[in-house]
């Protein structure tokens, strides 16, 4: 349970400064008027959505946190045997890498008022997302004919669940980058279209963080890592 | 630190509020039905947990018939205890108190209290409740399939959970696992609602630290919600797959029916870890709401401002991060090493100290506070008392080798059930008696609610009093039948017939209460804007109940923290938040 405490230290580290920038030692009873309110002055100019996608970016890296905490004490176990890695998943990792590049190219543009890089950067973003989940299913393709099905190995079994839940991610990313294809396609002014592409483009670059982070453990390069953290917490 | 100036005698201009893009609804069905409205929603999501909540009360009468007197039912057999038990917990914990708590308290209180017109993201709120709602369709439907709901207990451990021995192994845990997950897409949906407008949407003003406890305590369970569910997910997820496709994650090798599984190696305590990580801040997910609503009703109906805001507030977090350390404290007898333990009974106890903190500052509110024992007020009372009872057995079981021998048996039914179960319904009957007015206009019967009050709070100990001796004479928890046994005496049989009596007379005045709701819609009296003479926000609505939009054509502006009672000098014996202190001036107050 190492990862996931780590990450909810991580989160609680942001919301104690967080707290921190807030008055909670102010005297409420003692105080009348308008008191000054630190969102009102500057932190209203960040939209709601975007607050809410922050937010609920905790709400997946806790989902991986956990996963990777039950992953690192379940490979303990005696029957766990390594899964050969295709090689085609380097290839999806480098798709999913311009994918990335490809929406900060878009958030530039649009930016910029650079209508035709936005529509490019989206068009390539977007296409290469999808060519990630077409790659991550021939991966799973070639893993089951070589034998490599679902239940035969906990090594299988995660590997599956945790490249699946990934590729939902992505999947429900790609829906809200879709919904701002529409948007732009049905002629919605630049300065609609910034908060849209900012917002994927935070998503996308998260879950490519979230993906260098699985690829490293399904490599097995964090088990040194993760040696040391159990080595800290027992 | 420095307010903004403003003129003594004007007051201050009404803050510039953009044009907020309200969805409005254009037919009956978008009005109450689809609504995006966040007190419709909370209106949907109180009817939709307390009718899946009368199920669970009715499950709980058949496993008091049967305990208190076993072999006289002859519809109740072992496999259907089992299964009564399980829905019983997972209803009540889940799909009524954290529903309600945070789907219905949060919903309509939360932009009425930081002066909002709605939630940040209304169409997603509106997804939120429907999802809630196929939830509880799938939870309901595991009682129509073959075989029947899951019966593994509500922490569904493995691999008992997903074995042929338990009942509702084909279809009840895979409909129960698959209703879970719904739920927590769900919630996260609304989750994320509540989190982003206490952040985003506060009316000019309103500092955290002027927000009523009530939002405080919501807000703070939500955070904890949204970090803790995703455990729950992630484990109903492999517990799922291995049912469904025959994987090992959960899964030891081992023989069923004389014959070995197809799995093997996994780790049944790895659930446990992934379950009680969740588990245990469900406990303060429930428990801060309610935390926040008494501190609300106590000071309101004393009169008096809360004792100790700044500690309540403190309190509140500092619990919410606790949480997150202790979960191990119910693996206890998993065959932990011992500083594993030892650690987990430390944080636990020391979970103890802010908890302590807010009993006190209740107390210490009414301390020569103008107590006003209206119906509210009462289940306040009931609240801190069932609460503090609950908590003080807490400190027992917190402690590894007290918690050893009483592991399983029914004292700690009896401490969940008060510290869990009692305690923040008395939070959720409060609330409801208070913010009925507000909700539809009409005050709840006074008679009616003061007789379900004292059944409910007698009965309920009446109930669960008699069941720490019962736990503390060894008698387990989840048996069908006790059955001939040498350290089970015979009183123990007749205190145990005694408690289902009074169970089931605890159940109907229940009914009473839902017959009041009922009733009071149509009968009740007025309310007015303000019955309460209460100070927070939602009590100073243009409209009651308040509007599409909630306030009139300008937000309201905040002023004063939510707790200015009985300021010395004022005109009235309570000065309302949006109230401009010149208003008070010229009436004469010396704030």
């Amino acid at each position: 349970m190492s990862a996931i405490v780590l990450f909810i230290a991580t989160i609680a580290a942001i919301a104690g400064w967080w707290l921190s920038q807030q008055r909670l030692a102010a005297k409420p009873w003692l105080e009348q008027g308008i008191a000054v309110d630190l969102r009102g002055e500057r932190g209203s100019s960040v939209p709601a959505a975007k607050i809410g996608l922050g937010v609920f970016l905790a709400v997946v890296g806790s989902l991986f946190a956990l996963l990777i905490s039950a992953y690192s004490m379940r490979t303990t176990m005696v029957d766990w045997r390594e899964l050969p890695l295709p090689r085609l998943v380097w290839f999806n990792t480098g798709v999913l890498v311009i994918s990335s590049v490809a929406l900060q190219w878009a958030l530039t543009a649009a930016r910029h008022d650079d209508h035709d890089g936005l529509i490019a950067g989206l068009l390539v973003g977007g296409a290469s997302a999808v060519m990630f989940l077409i790659g991550q299913l021939v991966v799973w393709q070639q893993l089951n004919i070589a034998g490599y099905v679902m239940a035969s190995n906990p090594a299988n079994s995660f590997f599956y669940l945790i490249t699946a839940l990934h590729g939902l991610h992505v999947t429900g990313g790609l829906v809200a980058l879709g919904r701002a294809t529409v948007k732009l396609w049905r002629g919605a002014p630049m300065t609609q279209m910034r908060l849209s592409v900012e917002l994927c483009t935070i998503y996308w670059h998260f879950l490519l963080l979230v993906w260098l982070v699985l690829l490293g453990l399904l490599t097995g390069w964090t088990d040194n890592f993760v040696d040391i953290c159990r080595q800290l917490l027992t | 630190m420095v307010d903004i100036p403003f003129d003594q005698v004007a007051g201050i201009p009404p803050a510039e509020v953009a044009e907020v893009e309200l969805y409005h609804p254009h037919s009956w069905w978008t009005r109450y039905v689809f609504s995006q409205d966040a007190k419709v929603i909370a209106v949907q999501y109180s009817i939709t947990a307390m009718s899946i909540g009368m199920v669970a009360l009715v499950l709980s009468w058949m496993m008091r018939l049967q305990l208190g007197f076993p072999g006289t039912f002859s519809f109740i057999d072992a496999n259907q205890y089992l299964q009564f038990i399980t829905m019983h917990g997972m209803i009540m914990v889940i799909y009524l108190l954290t529903a309600l708590f945070l789907g219905g308290f949060g919903n309509y209180l939360i932009p009425l209290m930081v002066g909002a017109r709605d939630m940040v993201f209304p169409y997603v709120n509106m997804l939120s409740y429907w999802v809630y709602l196929l939830a509880v369709l799938v939870l309901a439907a595991t009682f129509f399939v073959p075989g029947g709901p899951t019966g593994a207990g509500w922490t569904l451990y493995p691999p008992q959970a997903i074995l042929s021995g338990t009942p509702g192994q084909d279809w009840g845990i895979v409909l129960m696992l698959a209703s879970l997950i719904l739920f927590i897409i769900g919630f996260t949906m609304g989750g994320l609602n509540y989190v982003v407008t206490v952040l985003q949407a506060r009316t000019r003003g309103m500092t955290l630290m002027r927000m009523p406890l009530t939002v405080w305590g919501i807000f703070t369970a939500t955070v904890m919600a949204l970090l803790a569910f995703p455990a729950l997910f992630v484990a109903s997820v492999m517990l799922l797959l291995d049912r469904l496709l025959g994987t090992s994650f959960f899964m030891p090798t081992l023989v069923e029916m004389g014959q070995l599984t197809k799995y093997g190696g996994g780790s049944p305590i790895l659930f446990q870890h992934l379950f009680w990580f969740f588990g245990h801040p469900e406990v303060y997910i429930v428990a801060l709401p309610a935390f926040g609503i008494i501190s609300d009703l106590i000071s309101t109906h004393a009169r008096k401002n809360i004792f100790g805001y700044r500690m309540m507030v403190w309190a509140i977090v500092a619990i919410g991060a606790l949480s997150f350390v202790v979960w191990a404290h119910h693996m206890y007898v998993s065959g932990m090493h011992p500083y594993f333990g030892f650690f987990f009974a430390t944080t636990t106890l020391i979970i103890a100290i802010p908890t302590a903190i807010k009993v006190y500052n209740w107390v210490l509110t009414l301390w020569r506070g103008d107590i006003h024992l209206t119906v509210p007020m009462l289940f306040a009372l009931g609240f801190i008392v069932t609460f503090v009872n609950g908590g003080l057995t807490g400190l027992f079981l917190g402690n590894v080798v007290v918690d050893v021998p009483l592991s399983d048996t029914m004292f700690v039914v009896a401490h969940f059930h008060m510290v869990m179960g009692i305690a923040p319904i008395m939070a959720v009957f409060g609330g409801i008696y208070h913010w009925y007015p507000k909700v539809t206009g009409r005050m709840l019967n006074d008679a009616l609610g003061r007789f379900h009050f004292w059944v409910t709070f007698i009965g309920a100990y009446a109930v669960f009093f008699p069941m720490h001796y019962l736990g503390l004479l060894g008698m387990p928890r989840r048996y069908h039948d006790i059955g001939e046994t040498t350290f089970v005496p015979a009183s123990a049989h007749d205190l145990n017939a005694f408690m289902s009596v009074a169970a089931l007379i605890v159940g109907f005045a229940q009914l009473v209460f839902l017959f009041n709701l009922v009733w009071s819609l149509f009968k009740g009296k007025e309310a007015g804007g303000n019955p309460w003479g209460a100070t927070s926000l939602e009590w100073q609505t243009p409209e009651t109940p308040p509007g599409h939009g909630n306030w009139g054509k300008e937000l309201p502006v905040v002023y004063r923290w939510a707790y200015d009672y009985s300021v010395p000098g004022a005109a009235r014996d309570f000065i309302p938040q949006n109230e401009p202190p010149a208003k008070v001036l010229a009436q004469g107050a010396h704030p």
